[in-house]
């Protein structure tokens, strides 16, 4: 019975994983191939999260999920066009300066619009409650963004192997210099995958928002688990980021069953085990321009 | 496009856990001179929330006192600042008494950043009004002679929930699942909470500790439901609750839940239909008194919403601290310890009124137990909580749900 609850618990880590996923594959994306650390992720993720909250109230919370992660993706495209595209070459210690004051002003600028309480936001009633399979307990509504994660990833995973987008991107992550020597501008490409990461972000707060607490410092809580993942993973690696995810979800569900104090901290002790170990990430490629 | 090697990534990620465990700071200053007053809240993390509605209550109090001719004819200023976490609360009110020439320190909502405000205080011989934090431990072992205490401690919150449920045979062989916020103020909570299950014939049969920046809950709910309980019962803090009761309610488990701690903030954003069970509260804006309806209209008129518990208790808070002063005619720490010592009777908004008890300095008041409104049956997003009536009741004195000089070990 123990080996079975958990093993419950392993599962359900799994389908956390898949969420912090759609977190951390922007944020490893953006540094792939701008170089730039986006402490300002978080940002766009809680901002995927009011937007989806005030759409919810006109149109209910099948669009606001849509909608939301499409506007915020928009808002994507300015932050590249007239923010990150200044600090692709620059010293990376000014990106991080400026994502990092763009992700306090973010939070201000959320306090200032919707006020420092939290908003209340709820699941449809429809999607409320668990199912169990076999024998283990899940949440109806996890299912269902698991299989969004699912749908994404593959679609993320479709667009960088199988499309010409995708090798330039690939291209771009290894050898930006011979990229350029065939006469393609990255840029563009850049905007794109700005909006893709961010855009995903906000997919992930407009998920989040009717299980958990939708106030002005969310950003600043999921930035630090999806910068560990990205880490864990390695960069440059698409299935190395993927199993990242899974892992620190599985983790913390396996330590919070036998220690549950440590649930928090388990995952800064896996990443400092992985770095020690491999100091590429689990998967980590080895990219010249970040050597 | 650029050379940017692993080192500088990871250096990039210990600079942002070393910042993300600063906090974003939020600073809200007041203007110079008149009599001065010291104020930390927390405006960020876990408690930020409900230190935004403890700003709006204070400074409505501010406005009322100032445009009424002041405190001894002297106009109030509040310095009002985010208290971030214990240390930097601790160094910003060393830093209010030195430079800023507060009279008085007042605010606090976090138990563990109270606790260092009160070694400031009595370090430096100042008044502080300890005001929104709960712990037992704050009015008890570490209680000091220089603080007082306005918000209800762990152990009134328990008695109060604990008696409703004795009432509706929710406690005698039940097995209770508690989960426990991880610092002072949970494990005073758990503390109290067990001594009540034990005296009452409640069984616990677990306590989970959940760090304070959880905000998944899916692995705790899945222990919860692998261990069976008659009932779960929320020993959280803040933002924990709101999250707890949303997971609950998306993942449906069929337990009953109750909960020794919750501010309104943090039910009303929960979302209607998450919050179940019985709760305790210090106040509720639909309570049926009077001057506690005057001051809710008044708060709703300035900002398009109710008052939560927070912004009513800071709002009380300072018009006690304003009274004090124009009757001692003075901001001296002496003399207002002992105009508070006396056991004054103050309007704290409600039906009776309250006083600090003389020895470990805290406020006898009464205290509700709510539980939630059928569906449908709320006027609107802010009243979906159906109070209980006040306890102690109307012939019982004040300190019967409060510890016990036997019971509580403060000394000053």
């Amino acid at each position: 019975m123990q080996l079975g609850f958990l093993l419950e618990q392993v599962v359900n880590g799994l389908v956390l994983g898949g969420y912090y996923l759609l977190i951390a594959l922007g944020l490893s994306l953006i540094f792939s191939v701008g170089g730039v650390v986006n402490l300002a992720h978080g940002a766009f993720y809680a901002f995927g999260a009011y937007a989806s909250v005030e759409i919810t109230k006109y149109l209910g919370f099948g669009p606001a999920v849509v909608l939301s992660p499409i506007a915020v993706a928009m808002l994507g495209i300015l932050f590249e066009r007239f923010l990150l595209r200044r600090f692709y070459t620059a010293d990376p210690i000014l990106s991080l300066l400026v994502t990092f004051g763009l992700a306090m002003i973010a939070e201000q600028l959320i306090r200032i619009v919707w006020g420092a309480a939290p908003l209340s936001a709820t699941i449809p009633p429809s999607l409320k409650g668990s199912v169990i399979v076999g024998d283990f307990l899940f949440s109806r509504y996890r299912l269902l963004l698991l299989a969004v994660v699912a749908v994404v990833l593959a679609g993320v995973w479709l667009l960088l192997h199988k499309t010409s987008f995708g090798r330039v991107i690939r291209a771009g992550i290894q050898r930006p210099d011979m990229v350029a020597a065939l006469g393609i501008r990255l840029q563009p490409y850049m905007t794109a995958i700005v909006m893709l990461g961010v855009g995903m972000a906000a997919m992930g707060g407009a998920f989040f928002a009717p299980i958990t607490i939708v106030h002005p410092a969310m950003g600043a809580e999921i930035i630090t688990i999806a910068f560990v993942v990205v880490v864990i993973g390695g960069l440059g690696s698409f299935w190395g980021v993927v199993i990242a995810a899974l892992l620190v979800g599985v983790v913390r569900g396996v330590t919070i069953h036998f220690a549950p104090a440590a649930g928090e901290a388990s995952i800064y002790i896996l990443m400092f085990l992985v770095l020690l170990v491999r100091p590429r990430g689990l998967l980590g490629e080895r990219i010249e321009k970040f050597e | 496009m650029t050379s940017t090697s692993r080192r500088r990534l990871l250096k990039a990620g210990a600079a942002l856990a070393g910042v993300s465990a600063l906090g974003f700071p939020a600073i809200v200053r007041g203007q110079t001179d008149k009599i001065k007053i010291g104020h930390l809240t927390p405006l960020t993390g876990f408690l930020g929330a409900l230190g935004g509605y403890a700003q709006l209550g204070i400074r409505m109090a501010e406005d009322e006192i100032n445009k009424g001719g002041g405190v001894m004819g002297r106009q109030l200023d509040i310095t009002s600042e985010d208290s971030v976490n214990p240390a930097t609360a601790a160094t910003k009110a060393q830093r209010m008494l030195e430079q800023d020439g507060v009279a008085v320190l007042m605010g606090e909502i976090n138990s563990a950043s109270a606790l260092t405000i009160m070694q400031v205080a009595a370090r430096n011989k100042r008044f502080f009004m300890q005001i929104g934090a709960r712990s037992d431990a704050l009015r008890g072992k570490s209680c000091n002679r220089y603080t007082f205490h306005v918000d209800i401690p762990s152990a009134v919150m328990v008695n109060a929930v604990g008696k409703a449920l004795v009432r509706d045979n929710m406690m005698k062989d039940k097995r209770f699942y508690t989960l426990t916020a991880d610092y002072i103020f949970g494990h005073d909570l758990a503390r109290s909470a067990k001594m009540f299950l034990d005296a009452n014939g409640g069984k616990l049969i677990a306590d989970e500790l959940v760090a304070t920046d959880v905000t998944d809950f899916s692995p705790y709910l899945l222990k919860i439901r692998q261990a069976k309980p008659d009932i779960v019962c929320s020993n959280l803090a803040g933002n924990q609750v709101t999250n707890l009761i949303k997971q609950y309610a998306e993942f449906g488990l069929p337990y009953p839940i109750v909960g020794f701690n919750l501010n309104t903030a943090d039910a009303w954003a929960a979302g209607e239909g998450n919050l179940s069970g019985t709760w305790p509260t210090v106040w509720y804006h639909t309570l049926d008194v009077p001057v506690s309806k005057a001051f809710v209209a008044n708060f709703i008129k300035k900002h398009n919403k109710p008052p939560e518990n927070h912004a009513w208790i800071e709002y009380v808070s300072l018009k006690m601290m304003a009274q004090a002063m124009n009757e001692t005619k003075s901001t001296d720490t002496d003399k207002l310890i002992a105009y508070f010592e006396k056991e004054t009777q103050f309007d704290a908004l409600k039906g009776r009124k309250a006083y600090f008890r003389n020895w470990d300095h805290q406020l006898m008041q009464e205290a509700y137990p709510f539980t939630v409104r059928a569906k449908g049956k709320a006027k609107d997003q802010w009243d979906f909580l159906e109070l209980g009536q006040a306890v102690p009741g109307p012939n019982e004195s004040l300190e019967v749900l409060a510890l016990t000089k036997e019971q509580n070990p403060c000394s000053m």
